[in-house]
């Protein structure tokens, strides 16, 4: 398809790039990877003025340590996440997770920040951020704010990021420790997971201590199986387990579409739920 | 019959696995695809389609798009009906056949989401896209006609008012004795519904037309995307009436068609138009989503199939009563493609009765028409997949039912019920070497074993033991059908002054590898070298006849053409060589491109030779015509009968739905084999293709009539990486129509593994208690099926 005309601008620092922004309004919208963007401009679902190229501005790009918590940039792209040391090391579901996004084309431009700032439930990312209690720093006119990604999601395509806003950076807490697996559930290789679960567990004993379970494609936003997540403590054999993961889609309200009704997708949500945390939990 | 393989002298080029001459070029893009064709002062189309299945055009008024930047003109359907006739359907199978008019551009009314309304011509094409919004339309919407049960009934709405009805034809074959007879003898019968979904073709290359104008002459060369330039040529000379030998029509490389270009488009037509009034060159390419509305589509039938048989299982008779979705219009062999597989319903069965019927409807979708099969996988799945319900009811293997009912190898040439002649075959050897391959004893055991602990994920087995009509196809077979044209091949080689050859085809490779398949055919006749060749394909005055690239035609057809031109030239070449020599022509041997005089081999002359000798003419006999190139045109006697059995393992999570397939094993049988890498690799893409029937693809509609699969994220192909390894052998039983013995490989793998696929999600299934799972098997759908069994026996 032929996408309609915009303007572009490629700034080459933060500052300039959230002048741009400040400039441009609710008519700019922020290139990542493009990978979401640009399949909405060529279908004429998207009809921004202006087109804010980030992809020079310096510092986005990369991952650190700060004390306990993992630092990923922006504009790191999955390809990065996925074969990075540190995430491997720290963030072992994210690196499970970041995977499976689509394929290696995508994964070689598409970036992390980008993935969460276009917030498509039925993404990979959300899902796994939200069940790691990320917190996402985001860049604006005043200055930096950090939002808990259980804040950030608000809608279906829609975050807390105001029109002059950047998302620059995502921090989440290492999970040295906690036992990590990413069911994604999809019908053929480059598509979107029907229902994708994203479990972290850890144990004690030979119980289940903590578990939490991000969900993909089960509503509007990304969401926390959080029945899922309070029955599933103390659980310590594959039984309780299996009885805890029914209440997956307690609360939830899925979409329906041509990959799977809203029936369906709450009763994948029960078996994804059960295999993920069994797996992380070394139990399966 | 003898295995030929075997005694193969190692030096030839036939059966050799050569790598594809054309490859380099066509995976490197460095070629004339059409979109990358361009010519000073190039124009850019751009259509305005309608966002609706059906309505009325109250208004169309394109002046507001002349406005917009960079636009040259506009037209409606009306401003183009004035210069263009309707669009071509070269097959109305019964002789009152509703035949609706289809104009290139909607006129009065749209009859499906993506029918054209509007056309906007501009200096690029983001201009053109761009001014589409600035057209104006008023329409008023009538009802779509989406289900072809629905859209028979009295008072349905109708897809062409006009008509007073939605049945386009009624094409019956009844064959044998009476079904009913029959069926009051047997000791069994089975009756099945089963859904042939709607595919989209997805073939690498999209629909691009390019057409450059010489005004002053009056002449113009159309370059498209296409299968079928010869057939081309000859309709848009009677759409457009231009005069036939003004127009060129060049199908340079094409990436991929899988039939969607077996075709005659609006848009070649309009492109022409437009390049007529306005005296310059235009280009149109499709998007991928444009294409998934306006090209056209495949499948789509409803198929009520019974089987009476005997309590051992023999058969008896066949029935077959479609329901056969034409679209909205009847497109170049829209209403043909169903006929097609009448012939094939009986497949390799021997039987008593055959009872078939087809109804044609139309509806306000997509039109549909080829797609690889065409006709013979939708055949193919049904006799299939009744054939494993009857094992099933009678308690027997789905591969001794098989057994029991299939042509013996002593029993060819055989007629089979439905009025062909199946040359050859051997259906024994194939399946003995498949179910070895694929350990079938080991995995029933283990299926049992899984059964019996009541695991979740179960293991089921398919079956499918197909064959097909291929080699389309003799002429006077299709005077019969009344199709609208012959089924002939032309070849021609020209042997240049250099000793290299030039090989003219009329067929139209679009990713077969006929350039390297015709020289190594070429070749061996010569005897000159493989890399000395070079084939000529696709263009209207390059290669003036032929009848193109579709139903598994061109080696058997094509293929033969260039062997037989190719003995002529050695025929011819032998007279000057005999005049050469002062040797009697029977005295000559011509062996590896050498003519030598028996018993004194110094005398000798190549073909190269000959070649030159011819070129200067110095000194050829009297009375020859100073050239040894030669011509030869072939209508097939017979079709060929590819063959062989494939069987499916698969895996189905009963918690999800999900199947994986676990193994594939195909033996096919496609004759002599001139290039085993090329045979491998149009199985493998067959393969892929019915099993994406099988799993994954599905053109779906809403209520209102829009198509909800409208981008590859909803429609879903698979990649490589959903799909098995495939253990692919072959058994080799030479076909006997033609002089090579091949049979054609272009869709054996489509036709074969698409009940293979669902047979065996089926397998899996039955001691739950389900017996059929609707295609695409959807994780979802596997889930309901087994589901909605637990429920009836709960």
């Amino acid at each position: 398809m032929i996408p309609p005309a915009f303007d572009y601008a490629r700034p080459t620092s933060l500052d300039e790039a959230l002048r741009v922004l400040a400039d441009g309004g609710e008519d700019a919208k922020v290139l990542a990877g493009g990978q979401s963007l640009l399949p909405l401009l060529r279908l004429r679902l998207a009809f921004p003025e202006l087109v804010v190229d980030v992809g020079r501005v310096p510092g986005l790009r990369g991952v650190r340590e700060d004390g306990d918590t993992l630092v990923i940039g922006a504009m790191t792209t999955h390809h990065e996440v996925v074969r990075d040391p540190l995430v491997r090391r720290h963030a072992g579901l994210l690196a499970a997770v970041t995977r499976t996004v689509a394929d290696p084309a995508v994964r070689h431009r598409g970036t992390f920040g980008g993935s969460l700032a276009h917030a498509d439930p039925a993404a990979d990312l959300p899902a796994a951020v939200l069940a790691m209690d990320g917190e996402l720093v985001v860049a604006g006119p005043g200055g930096r704010r950090t939002v808990p990604a259980r804040e950030f999601f608000v809608n279906y395509l829609e975050t807390v990021l105001e029109p002059d806003e950047l998302l620059v950076e995502v921090r989440v807490p290492k999970a040295d420790g906690w036992g990590f697996h990413y069911e994604k559930f999809h019908r053929v290789a480059q598509s979107y997971a029907i229902v994708g679960v994203a479990a972290l567990v850890r144990r004690d004993n030979g119980r289940i201590a903590e578990a939490r379970v991000g969900l993909v494609n089960m509503g509007a936003t990304p969401l926390r199986a959080t029945a899922a997540e309070r029955a599933l403590a103390g659980c310590d054999d594959t039984q309780a387990v299996a009885r805890a993961a029914q209440s997956a889609a307690e609360g939830t309200q899925p979409p329906r579409d041509t990959s799977g009704s809203s029936e369906y997708r709450a009763h994948l949500a029960q078996v994804l739920t059960r295999r993920a945390v069994l797996t992380a939990a070394g139990m399966g | 019959m003898t295995d030929q393989s075997t005694d193969r002298d190692t030096e030839r080029e036939v059966g050799r696995g050569r790598l594809r001459k054309e490859d380099a070029r066509l995976v490197t893009g460095q070629t004339n695809w059409t979109d990358n064709i361009s010519v000073t002062g190039l124009l850019h189309i751009a259509f305005l389609r309608s966002p609706m299945a059906h309505a009325r055009i109250e208004r169309v008024d394109v002046s507001p798009a002349l406005e917009r930047p960079g636009v040259v003109a506009a037209f409606s359907g009306r401003d183009l009906a004035e210069g263009l006739g309707s669009l071509p359907c070269a097959w109305p199978v019964t002789e009152d056949i509703v035949l609706p008019d289809h104009p290139p551009v909607a006129v009065d009314e749209v009859r499906h989401a993506g029918d054209p309304v509007a056309v906007v011509v501009a200096r690029d094409r983001y201009a053109a896209a761009d001014a589409l919004e600035a057209v104006e339309v008023d329409y008023e919407p009538l009802p779509p006609v989406l289900d072809l049960e629905a859209a028979l009934a009295e008072d349905a709405p109708l897809v062409h008012a006009d008509k007073g009805t939605n049945r386009s034809y009624v094409w019956p074959l009844k064959t044998g004795e009476d079904y009913e007879a029959v069926k009051r003898r047997a000791d069994v019968v089975v009756t099945r519904r089963f859904h042939q979904q709607r595919l989209i073709a997805n073939a690498m290359e999209p629909r691009a037309v390019v057409v450059t104008p010489l005004a002053a002459s009056g002449e113009y060369t159309v370059y498209s995307a296409t299968q079928v330039p010869h057939i081309l040529r000859v309709m848009l000379a009677m759409v457009t009436g231009i005069p036939e030998q003004k127009l060129r029509v060049i199908a340079p490389d094409v990436g991929g068609g899988f039939g969607s270009k077996l075709q005659v488009y609006g848009e070649e037509a309009v492109a022409l138009e437009v390049a007529r009034r306005l005296g310059r060159p235009v280009k149109w390419t499709e998007s991928r989503s444009e294409g998934y509305l306006a090209t056209h589509h495949g499948r789509g039938m409803i198929q009520d199939i019974e089987v009476a048989a005997t309590g051992e299982g023999r058969l008896l008779g066949l029935k077959v009563e479609l329901l056969a979705d034409m679209g909205a219009y009847l497109m170049l062999v829209t209403p043909g493609i169903p006929i097609l597989g009448a012939f094939m319903y009986p497949a390799i069965y021997k039987m008593d009765a055959y009872d078939f019927t087809c109804t044609g409807v139309f509806t306000t979708k997509t039109p549909t028409d080829a797609y690889r099969g065409a006709g013979r996988p939708e055949a193919t799945f049904a006799i299939e997949r009744i054939m494993d319900e009857l094992a099933a009811e009678l308690g027997l293997d789905p591969v001794e039912v098989r057994r029991r009912n299939w042509i013996r190898h002593e029993e060819f040439p055989y007629d089979s019920i439905a009025g062909l002649t199946y040359d050859s075959g051997n259906y024994e050897a194939a399946t003995e070497k498949a179910l070895a391959l694929f350990g079938y004893d080991e995995l029933r055991a283990e299926q049992q074993k899984r059964n019996e602990r009541g695991d979740t994920v179960r293991l089921g087995i398919g079956v499918s033991t197909y064959t097909e009509m291929c080699g389309l196809a003799p002429s006077r077979v299709l005077r019969d059908l009344r199709y609208g044209a012959g089924g002939w091949e032309a070849a021609s080689i020209r042997m240049l002054p250099t000793g290299k050859v030039e090989v003219v085809t009329g067929t139209s490779p679009h990713g077969q590898g006929h350039v390297t398949s015709w020289s190594q055919i070429a070749a061996d006749v010569l005897g000159v070298p493989f890399e000395d060749i070079e084939v000529v394909h696709g263009d209207t005055r390059a290669a003036p006849q032929g009848m193109d690239t579709y139903g598994s035609r061109s080696l058997v057809v094509g293929g033969s053409a260039v062997h037989r031109a190719a003995e002529k030239v050695v025929e011819k070449a032998r007279k000057v060589a005999a005049h050469l020599l002062e040797a009697n022509e029977n005295d000559l041997d011509f062996t590896d491109g050498v003519f030598t005089v028996k018993g004194s081999p110094e005398a000798r002359k190549t073909i190269q030779e000959i070649a030159f000798e011819t070129f200067t003419s110095h000194d050829v006999p009297d009375g020859m015509e100073p050239t040894i190139n030669a011509e030869h045109l072939v209508d097939p006697e017979n079709f060929s009968y590819p063959h062989g059995t494939h069987l499916c393992a698969v895996e189905v999570d009963t918690e999800t739905g999900r199947t994986r397939i676990r193994s594939y094993v195909c033996v096919d049988d496609v004759g002599r084999v001139i290039n085993p890498v090329i045979v491998e690799g149009q199985v493998h893409g067959g393969l892929a293709q019915g099993i994406a029937q099988a799993l994954y693809e599905e053109a779906l509609y809403d209520d209102e009539g829009n198509l909800v699969t409208g981008t590859m994220a909803d429609y879903l192909v698979p990649v490589a990486g959903d799909l098995p390894e495939f253990v692919t052998e072959r058994t080799e039983t030479p076909a006997t129509s033609n002089p090579l013995g091949v049979k054609g490989v272009g869709e054996a793998g489509t036709i074969a593994s698409t009940p293979a696929v669902v047979g065996a999600v089926v397998d899996a299934l039955r001691p739950l208690g389900v017996n059929d799972v609707t295609m695409p098997c959807t994780p979802e759908r596997v889930w309901r099926a087994v589901h909605s069994a637990k429920e009836a026996s709960a």
